[in-house]
């Protein structure tokens, strides 16, 4: 049996997990989201070097796989974290490489496109609003731009941001040797992020259920209840193992990741495209589910059941949602010659070690 | 207690992924001619000859050691074959239940001479089994079975009657699970497992046509069979534990998560085709793939902890409610996207009549092997909210 961690991977996650609980409790979350600065929580992630745990070891990072920092991106998800710190791995690792200096602040990753008037424009970039520079890419063409000089609009979603860049500032703007296909990495973290928001919102609900009493008992002593949650469980241990899974690295033959090279070596698109429908459509499925378990109270901006069922509904559509993943998926299933069985297995198989 | 731990992904080793070719091999060579609506069936398709065939292979209790016959692999080495046999839609019926949990209970809890009685002939594919849990007025409430079976002089008297046994009218043996002590309302206390040989007098066997026009399932009657001593298999009063480490092995495989796998190989091989592509349809397919994907891994992992010599009774469970959920919208996803169709009558005749079959039969999907409902509690119970 091969299992996908390792001791040194549960050092950085637990020590993520600590500072987690320590820096980033919902008081936190709330206060930035309403626009309070991130620098003591950026600072503390920082400088403990979780930034960097995907930089090489070449470049002076630590040179995590993304099997490694699995544990990590779910507690990014589990705790409501208010920065990029996941897509700030990958882009670390990434200019490393290009020798490209990396500012000390949060990195999104960006998908965008040029307009008509020659602008440069990304919508809806996840986690833009405490991002100090976002990694877009364009037509192919991968760029580091800061987040400050960009014109930006709000989003739905509190702490993502659409930004707009000026011909000159895209053309003057430091670019990677690569192209990194930014929404396929990013449907890699968002899925795991995804998993472990999943699994918090799961858990407070089973939580939930013991605490809270009507007619006499905890209302998880009631059938209608257990099987929500069941069926709560069922939605997030199946999101989570299709999230874990496409971190894994995948059998021969199944890694033609363009523009995935180095960073995500190993890692197979189509795993990624399972991993992004399954926690999306789970996260429907357990948002709705939470609140009913909850009841009124979950519905409050008080309480703290809605930081996660709000990431839940923003990551579901970011990075592309169930349907567009479905499509791909689809896509290499209906190729001349597939076989529904190998292709799982290529989505599924663990390699041995 | 029985708690939910969690999956852990798995790797199969590379010497039972080795397999795979010869398999195929030996499947594309046997069932050449059958039709997908044929193939559906798959585990629920009786073939004594084929059974033989893959016994002659050596494929038949290949968990089971070697000195009894089997093939001393590992679950591994089973989760491949199966997987290999149930995507292909192999008439596996007849031998299913004696290699997937007979043979596994005979070894387990089965005496020196019930194991090299029964075990070889299960390995050949001349013996199989059937599971007698199910009575009429004990469904669900499985710890009211009411069929008893009395002490005497030769062995043991039975008398009662068990109902939705499938295959029994085929089968050789009944694992069946009867009151040794006390009463119905000693629930859990005073149950054993015996095995009964289905040819004996006082055995009638009364086939149930099921809503498809088929005859799998069976009413079996017990009036003062005389068994033996040896009938007795594991401990007198532990049948209710017996029974709850069996039914791992019976939730957590592959044929809960591939049983309309034929039909959507079918599908798509439509799908495939000019007359048969559609935006609609190739959404549907990565759809369909995305849930089996995670659902596959899962029955790996829930394999790896059978491997390990665990009983994870809860997550076999939990994979068994959300695999026959799934395969119980394939048909049902599948039907919506032909029917939807302009022009229907491009769909060929073989995925209809393999959509009608899937469609008829899958309501069983989620009752054989414990009810959708059943299975809930006992993740809940797993959650510790019972």
């Amino acid at each position: 049996m091969n299992k996908s961690s390792v001791s040194e991977d549960s050092m950085i996650s637990d020590a993520l997990a600590s500072l987690l609980a320590d820096r980033c409790g919902a008081d936190v979350v709330r206060a930035i989201e309403s626009g309070s600065p991130i620098a003591d929580l950026w600072q503390a992630i920082s400088e403990a070097g979780f930034a960097d745990a995907m930089v090489s070891e070449s470049h002076g990072g630590a040179g995590l796989s993304p099997a490694a920092v699995a544990d990590c991106w779910m507690l990014a998800g589990r705790h409501a974290l208010p920065l990029p710190l996941s897509e700030t791995m990958i882009a670390r690792a990434m200019l490393t490489e290009t020798a490209i200096a990396i500012p000390n602040a949060p990195i999104a990753l960006g998908v965008g496109h040029h307009t008509p008037a020659g602008t440069l424009r990304a919508v809806g970039v996840s986690g833009g609003r405490t991002a100090g520079a976002v990694l877009v890419t364009a037509a192919g063409d991968s760029r580091l731009l800061d987040t400050a000089s960009a014109r930006s609009e709000r989003c739905a979603f509190e702490l993502d941001l659409t930004l707009e860049w000026t011909a000159s500032q895209w053309q003057a703007a430091p670019r990677l040797g690569t192209s990194l296909d930014t929404r396929l990495a990013q449907a890699l973290v968002l899925s795991v992020q995804l998993a472990g928001a999943l699994n918090a919102v799961f858990q407070r609900s089973l939580a939930w259920a013991n605490e809270r009493e009507q007619f006499g008992k905890p209302i998880g002593k009631f059938q209608a209840i257990q099987h929500q949650l069941a069926l709560m469980a069922e939605e997030s241990f199946a999101a989570t193992m299709a999230a874990r899974i496409a971190c894994l690295p995948a059998p021969n033959g199944a890694t033609s990741s363009q523009g995935l090279i180095s960073v995500l070596a190993g890692i197979a698109p189509i795993r990624i495209a399972t991993a992004k429908a399954r926690t999306s459509e789970a996260a429907l499925q357990v948002a709705q589910m939470a609140h009913a378990v909850h009841g009124a109270i979950g519905f409050t901006h008080e309480f703290d059941l809605q930081l996660l069922t709000r990431r839940l509904h923003a990551w579901r559509q970011t990075a592309g949602s169930e349907s567009a993943w479905h499509d791909r998926v689809g896509q290499a299933l209906l190729s001349p010659g597939a076989s529904s069985i190998d292709l799982l297995r290529i989505a599924t198989d663990v390699v041995a070690d | 207690m029985t708690t939910l731990a969690g999956f852990e992904p798995a790797a199969i080793p590379a010497e039972d992924e080795a397999l795979r070719a010869e398999v195929r091999a030996f499947l594309a060579h046997h069932l050449a001619g059958l039709s997908a609506e044929a193939r559906a069936r798959s585990w629920a398709g009786y073939d004594p000859a084929f059974s033989r065939a893959l016994g002659a292979r050596g494929w038949l209790g290949i968990t089971l050691p070697r000195e009894y016959g089997g093939g001393g692999r590992s679950a591994f080495t089973r989760y491949v074959l199966v997987e290999e046999f149930l995507c292909a839609g192999a008439p596996v019926g007849s031998h299913w239940i004696a290699d997937r949990q007979s043979g596994p209970l005979i070894l387990k809890y089965g005496t020196e001479e019930q194991k090299r009685f029964h075990l070889p002939r299960i390995c050949r594919g001349e013996s199989f089994f059937c599971i007698g849990m199910s009575e009429p007025s004990s469904g669900s409430d499985l710890a009211s079975v009411r069929t008893r079976a009395r002490r005497n002089d030769a062995g043991w008297v039975l008398n009662g009657r068990k109902i939705w046994t499938t295959n029994a009218h085929h089968c050789h043996f009944m694992i069946a699970l009867v009151r040794t002590s006390g009463e119905p309302t000693d629930r859990h206390v005073g149950l054993s497992q015996l095995i009964v040989d289905l040819s004996l007098p006082g055995v009638t066997v009364r086939p149930i046509t099921d809503l498809t026009g088929d005859r799998h399932f069976c009413e079996v009657f017990f009036d003062d069979v005389q068994l033996g001593p040896e009938a007795l298999i594991g401990s007198e009063g532990q049948g209710w534990a017996q029974v709850t480490a069996e039914l791992a092995y019976e939730r957590s495989g592959p044929e809960r998560i591939y049983s309309s796998m034929v039909l959507f190989d079918e599908w798509l091989a439509w799908v495939r085709t000019p007359a048969g592509q559609s935006p609609g349809a190739t959404r549907l397919a990565g759809k369909i793939a995305s849930h089996l994907a995670p659902l596959r891994a899962m029955s790996i992992a829930v394999t790896a902890q059978l491997a390990a010599g665990e009983s994870p009774v809860v997550e076999a469970a939990l994979v068994k409610d959300l695999g026959t959920t799934l395969e119980q919208q394939i048909p049902a996803m599948i039907a919506d996207d032909l029917a939807s169709r302009d022009d229907v009558s491009q769909v060929p005749a073989e995925l209809l009549a393999t959509l009608a079959y899937v469609t008829r039969i899958s309501p069983s999907f989620s009752l054989r092997g414990g009810t959708r409902e059943i299975l809930r509690g006992m993740i809940a119970r797993g959650l510790g909210l019972r």
